[in-house]
């Protein structure tokens, strides 16, 4: 019995590192066929896009995505530059979208008079856009019922 | 009283010498040592002047450079695409002679804070920060933001050059008589605890 365990162990130890070696050699990850130790190819620089209507969603639920450069905008204890556009307060007079009534409850749906505390940092959501084609070929198409296409 | 007489005699003697008229130089020589003198004087001044004007001098205080210059460094008025940089005396600083004489006099009370160390450590100036941002947008407030206005004039300003929303902003920021400061606060340096300011636009930290 002790001496059946013990091969087994050994089999499935040495199965598994083949197994490693063999996945180790078809990583393509996404920044290419780089070796380790060789310098990968620099990307290439992507602009920020300029100002522009909002981008329509492309399924429910989606954060609506960010249609304005957001460089040197700061969000920390002190201050949130994205609020004193988006905030109720500050919507109307800055002629932003205000957020959304979702943002000023708990998780355990308390609404509180201010953004909650989960919904205050607005760009782990919400992203500006750069002009990069897709890292991934894909066929994706929003339904017709959310977008018009 | 002894000392206060000693005084007195010694100021009554350099007067009775400034008031005598000279009989021994020839007022040719005044003239030219007076002129000489006068543009030696008058360049030292402004020279010594506008050697207090540069970020090398502002920075040389550590309360500027561990805070408010690292912060600036991440402005877009240090780097940007066309590599045109303000310094510091080019926002704090009046360009126009008198009120930059003015400013320089008020800035004796920053050499006094500075010996009494109000601000020496991070976390004193944190503490500070609202009270003396609060001082710089009166002041650019009250000047109906002149430092700014040296290279972002209204007149010059094209809106049909800019994006969507700065041109809203700027066209209506103009109709309704609004000043740079009004919008653009904490553009070089991080901006202090904003609850009291603008709840809407931060959290309450107290």
């Amino acid at each position: 019995m002790k001496r059946s365990t013990l091969i087994g162990t050994v089999m499935m130890l040495s199965l598994g590192l083949l197994a490693n070696q063999a996945l180790a050699e078809q990583v393509h990850s996404l920044r290419g066929d780089n070796p380790l130790d060789a310098q990968s190819k620099e990307p290439k620089s992507m602009k920020w896009q300029d100002d522009r209507d909002p981008i329509s969603r492309d399924y429910v639920q989606q954060p609506p995505l960010t249609p304005h450069k957001t460089k040197g905008y700061k969000i920390n204890k002190n201050f949130n530059k994205c609020l004193t556009c988006h905030s109720w307060a500050n919507y109307k007079e800055a002629g932003a979208t205000k957020i959304s009534q979702t943002h000023f409850s708990d998780r355990e749906n308390n609404v509180l008079a201010n953004i909650a505390p989960r919904r205050y940092f607005c760009d782990q959501c919400h992203v500006p856009q750069v002009n990069a084609p897709p890292l991934v070929e894909n066929t994706f198409n929003p339904l017709q019922t959310i977008k018009r296409h | 009283m002894s000392v206060y007489k000693k005084t007195k005699d010694t100021l009554q003697v350099v007067w009775t010498f400034l008031k005598k008229p000279t009989a021994k130089y020839s007022l040719g020589t005044l003239l030219v040592v007076g002129f000489i003198s006068g543009i030696i004087f008058w360049g030292g001044f402004n020279t010594a002047m506008e050697m207090t004007n540069t970020q090398e001098f502002c920075i040389s205080c550590h309360e500027m450079r561990v805070n408010v210059y690292e912060e600036y460094k991440d402005s877009i008025h240090y780097t940007n695409r066309t590599g045109v940089r303000a310094t510091c005396p080019d926002c704090h600083v009046p360009k126009e002679w008198a009120y930059k004489v003015v400013r320089k006099i008020k800035a004796t009370n920053e050499l006094f804070h500075k010996v009494l160390g109000t601000i020496d450590t991070p976390e004193k100036f944190e503490k500070k920060r609202l009270k003396m941002a609060r001082s710089v947008w009166k002041e650019m407030k009250a000047t109906d933001s002149r430092e700014c206005r040296n290279c972002h004039d209204y007149e010059s300003m094209d809106y049909t050059e800019q994006g969507r929303r700065s041109m809203q902003q700027h066209s209506k920021g103009l109709d309704e008589g609004k000043t740079c400061i009004d919008c653009h606060k904490g553009i070089a340096h991080s901006l202090p605890a904003m609850y009291e300011v603008d709840p809407s636009a931060a959290v309450n930290t107290k």
